[in-house]
């Protein structure tokens, strides 16, 4: 383990910024989510040579590159088994996963699923573009049904997959949505650092060449009130009075899911408004699963509630099974049942 | 096998007294506990002084349907008088449990051999399963060896009688009292055996004492039954071996040890990313247990996120380590890929079986090599190193390391399911005598500036942990820029690069190629890596002792190969290269040295006889 003080030093964006030409696609998305980590590290306090950020294979992958810390860009959808060796090697070490919806849900979905079982203390970015931009503009796992692409001229016929359903189901401790250019992804970025354990967080992130505006339907100004923002304590309202009215996301008792009401008057609680428990990990799962357009997105922190990380549990063990011990490779060696040879021949 | 134990020259110990080996094969149902009885057997030969090699043979089904010839299951034992290179060829002893294993193993026993066989499993049912239309022991089928018929199953169950077990746990002394009978044969001291049973059993005393009540019973019933001289005592006198403490040793726990060395050595820290596989696994079972050296163990969830996890922990300053056979290398070989072009230390282990795909789990095979030296995309050069038996794979498990830490570069270790199962006796080293190679990483700023991928005299670059104030920098899979290392596709860069990955792993320091046996310029040599040394070594020293110049060359550096090897190889007059495939290691030395190098290949899973060598030597010398 390295000798790491634990007391942040004061940094500027621009200490995390690398001497690399940024080379992604002018207007993508993942600039918004670059600047977005640059302006938050200082403010959670991290410092350059303790942050470590893992990437795997894709667009997002490049990510490291620019970010003035140490960084390892693997192999097509293993970041999460490099990164958990790192944490494992070095448990004081802030680790940061940069990954796709290619990279993580399909060529890498074993390990992400791993990852968050085992609930590695990490940060986990996966940026949804929706298609495989790298290889020009494959449908990919979280594309949605008749996306059409080189590989699917027809339209794609099978279901996409939903990342944050995906990392709940895994048993995340740790769930949270965002989009590129939203003003509250640092925020949401200091809470997934906030929290120990895996943190994961889905961005959505427009790609501008092959699925331009995918997620336009919430993302621009004039559709904004499309978005559910969560906050702990807070009734889960969306929409205004300008764009027709404020609504709410109630339960509905009957059928243990879900429906949107309508706020009159400002009386969320007359509507049965639900109000946001990070903890509640029963909502938690039906508002990621809500389909979206009948509801809104849901974005912000959905679901927080740590539990003992994978990490710890390692260190804990080797130190609790090398109490007490003596590592003697002398004495190893000579295990178990040994014998003696003298000159004249072996005796016991 | 002797080689690691003894400094006894040919010429010495063919001038010694005849000497004496013996070959038992226990054999029987899966389930009936012959690697156990092999094991301890194995145990007592060795604390008798003898040298020994064994051969464990088993199916690779856990739990093999009772009775049948798939679920036979095996266990050779070669122990003497004399040095011991190999378990064997034909047994002079097999003990037979049931119809099945008679009908699997019977063949390969000698002339005149003799057959123990408990008649209380040669019923209708097991005869059926054994495909026998008659019972062989009383239709004179074996009449060209020693047959002892005992109910060794009505026997077991008397002598455990008094301790009120039910009819199959009272069944399953029966291996117990086969030992008890096979200790007698052979005049070995059963009090070990008495301590281990007792200790294994410690919570539950009542099977302990059956267990001793019928290994007693079996050598009492040696010891007193009169059956027409046919089953007599004997005693092989102890081997000759150079004086020290030892202890049998596997393959598995050599490397196990072995990398435990290494790290110790390195002043590393040791992780360990592995998942299971037949035959590596017990690479990762041992390696759980040594926490208090340092050791982290991570089964992963597949084989791929096993060497992920140990290049991560490469990058963070542990050293990593990750081990796997045949089919779960070649889910690592992208992995193997980035710690070649990020130059992170690695160490790979591959206990080899037989394949292609799921081949034969169970059984051993050297097929892998191609796959160790060439098996990559892209030009991607790493050392290959090759243990030759299970106390040399905690040598070769040191070297790895050392090669890995000092040139930043993945190491292939190569054993294979015979060395990883086999033990033999192994005189246990002083850790003192072993020159250490610390790692020193690089800490500050060196003059000039940072450079990730500056060289020094070994072409390594520079081993930063990630936490070192001032040194941030980052890797990957891209081609990097020489020096910088930043991302760089330049033509220039890239030639650049693949030169100087190629060259840094030529440059390994590897020592000069020995002769095992013989000499430069001799008439033929037999070129072997591996597993194959001990038939080898065994025909080689046989032919000489008739007067044949016949050399024996043994290489453990697989790539790059040492130094004289070509040189060395042109010196002989023919040269002949046995393996366990189709011929993998003789076409590298035609390549690279332009050799008329022949093959005698040997796929069935088995490894090779003394005998099969020795008809290939006389071949080649006629």
């Amino acid at each position: 383990m390295n000798q790491i003080t634990p007391i942040a030093r004061a940094t500027t964006p621009k200490d995390w910024e690398t001497d690399q030409e940024v080379r992604w696609c002018p207007g993508c998305g993942d600039y918004a989510i670059l600047k977005a980590v640059q302006r938050t590290m200082p403010e959670i306090g991290a410092t350059p040579e303790n942050t470590v950020f893992v990437s795997g294979i894709g667009c997002s992958s490049r990510f490291p590159y620019y970010m003035e810390t140490y960084g390892f860009h693997t192999i097509h959808g293993r970041a999460p088994a490099v990164a958990t060796g790192v944490k494992l090697a070095n448990p004081d070490l802030d680790v940061w996963i940069i990954t796709g919806d290619g990279d993580a849900l399909s060529i890498g979905g074993n390990h992400t699923f791993h990852l968050i079982r085992r609930n590695l203390d990490c940060q986990v970015l996966l940026f949804n573009n929706e298609i495989y931009g790298l290889t020009k503009g494959q449908y990919s796992p979280t594309s949605a049904v008749g996306t059409r692409s080189p590989s699917t001229p027809y339209g794609s016929v099978d279901r996409p997959a939903q990342a944050c359903a995906f990392a709940l189901g895994a048993g995340a401790r740790f769930v949270a949505r965002a989009y590129d250019v939203s003003k509250d992804l640092s925020s949401v970025l200091k809470a997934a650092h906030g929290h120990r354990g895996t943190s994961f967080v889905e961005i959505f992130q427009n790609c501008i060449v092959y699925n331009a505006d995918v997620f336009a339907g919430f993302t621009e100004k004039a559709n904004a009130h499309h978005q559910l923002w969560l906050n702990n304590g807070e009734p889960m309202l969306f929409g205004s009075d300008k764009s027709g009215g404020v609504k709410g996301i109630a339960l509905d008792r009957d059928r243990l899911e879900l429906k949107v009401v309508d706020v009159v008057g400002g009386d969320w609680q007359a509507a049965g408004v639900l109000v946001h428990d990070v903890t509640n990990r029963s909502i938690a799962h039906m508002l990621v699963e809500m389909p979206f357009g009948p509801f809104p997105m849901a974005l912000g922190v959905l679901y927080d509630d740590p539990s003992p990380t994978f990490e710890a549990a390692v260190m804990a063990q080797n130190a609790s099974a090398s109490e007490g011990k003596t590592p003697d490779l002398g004495k190893l060696l000579k295990k178990g049942q040994t014998w003696q040879v003298e000159r004249d021949g072996p005796s016991l | 096998m002797a080689t690691a134990v003894t400094e006894i020259s040919t010429p010495e110990s063919l001038a010694n007294p005849p000497s004496q080996s013996v070959v038992v094969r226990f054999a029987g149902d899966s389930g009936d506990g012959m690697q156990l009885t092999g094991g301890q057997f194995t145990l007592s030969t060795a604390l008798a002084g003898n040298d020994l090699a064994t051969f464990p043979d088993f199916p690779a089904e856990i739990r093999a349907p009772q009775g049948t010839l798939f679920g036979v299951s095996a266990f050779q034992i070669n122990f003497g008088s004399d040095e011991i290179d190999t378990a064997g060829d034909a047994p002079d002893v097999l003990v037979a449990m049931n119809p099945a294993a008679l009908k699997t193993n019977v063949s390969a026993l000698k002339l005149g051999g003799l057959i123990i066989a408990d008649v209380g499993e040669f019923n209708e049912r097991n005869l059926a399963k054994a495909k026998y239309d008659a019972n062989p022991l009383e239709d004179g089928s074996l009449a060209k060896w020693q047959l002892v018929p005992i109910n060794i199953s009505q026997l077991t169950l008397e002598a455990v009688k008094p301790f009120g077990l039910g009819n199959k746990e009272a069944l399953r002394c029966k291996n117990m009292w086969t030992l008890g009978l096979a200790l007698w044969m052979f005049d070995r001291d059963r009090k070990p055996l008495v301590d281990w049973l007792n200790a294994k059993f410690a919570k539950k005393p009542e099977l302990a004492e059956a267990n001793i009540a019928a290994l007693n019973a079996g050598h009492a019933y040696g010891e007193t039954v009169e059956i027409g001289g046919q089953l007599r005592q004997s005693h092989v006198a102890p081997a000759p071996v150079s004086p020290g403490l030892y202890r049998t040793m596997t393959g598995a726990e050599a490397v196990a040890y072995g990398l435990v060395a290494g790290a110790q050595l390195a002043g590393l820290k040791m992780f360990f990313g592995g998942y299971p596989i037949t035959p590596a696994s017990s690479i990762l079972h041992y390696l759980s247990g040594l926490k208090e050296y340092g050791v982290t163990t991570f089964q992963a969830e597949d084989e791929i996120a096993a060497i992920a996890a140990a290049i991560g922990a490469s990058y963070a300053g542990s050293l990593g380590v990750t081990s796997s056979s045949g089919p779960g290398i070649a889910l690592k070989t992208e992995a193997i890929g980035l710690a070649i072009m990020t130059e992170l230390p690695l160490v790979i282990i591959n206990s080899q079986r037989g394949g292609p795909s799921t081949g034969l789990p169970t059984k051993t095979e050297q097929s892998d090599l191609y796959q160790a030296v060439y098996g990559r995309n892209g030009d991607a050069p790493l050392p290959v190193i090759a243990a030759r038996s299970p106390g040399d794979a905690f040598e070769c498990a040191i070297e790895a390391c050392r090669i890995a830490t000092q040139y930043m570069t993945p190491v292939m270790l190569l054993t294979d399911g015979y060395i990883a199962n086999a033990a033999e006796p192994w005189k246990v080293p002083d850790i003192a005598d072993y020159d250490p190679f610390p790692v020193s990483f690089l800490e500050e700023v060196p003059e000039g500036g940072f450079r990730p991928y500056a060289r020094d005299n070994h072409l390594a670059r520079p081993w930063v942990k990630p936490g070192t104030p001032g040194l941030m920098h980052r890797i990957g899979g891209i081609e990097k820029a020489q020096g910088t290392g930043n991302i760089d596709y330049s033509p220039a860069n890239h030639q650049a690069m693949t030169d100087t990955r190629s060259n840094k792993v030529l440059g390994v320091n590897v020592p000069d190629q020995e002769v095992q046996l013989g000499e430069a310029g001799d008439t033929l040599a037999v070129v072997g890596w591996g597993s194959t040394f001990g038939p080898i070594h065994q025909a080689v020293r046989r032919a000489r002792a008739r007067g044949l110049k016949v050399a024996h060359v043994h290489v453990r550096h697989i790539w790059p190969t040492p130094a004289n090897l070509g040189e060395l190889l042109h010196s002989f007059g023919k040269v002949i290269v046995p393996e366990m495939n189709t011929g993998q290691f003789k076409t590298l030395l035609r390549d690279q040295f332009l050799v008329d190098a022949r093959p005698l290949n040997k796929v069935s899973g088995q490894p090779f006889t003394i005998a099969e060598i020795e008809a290939a030597i006389a071949e080649h010398l006629a």
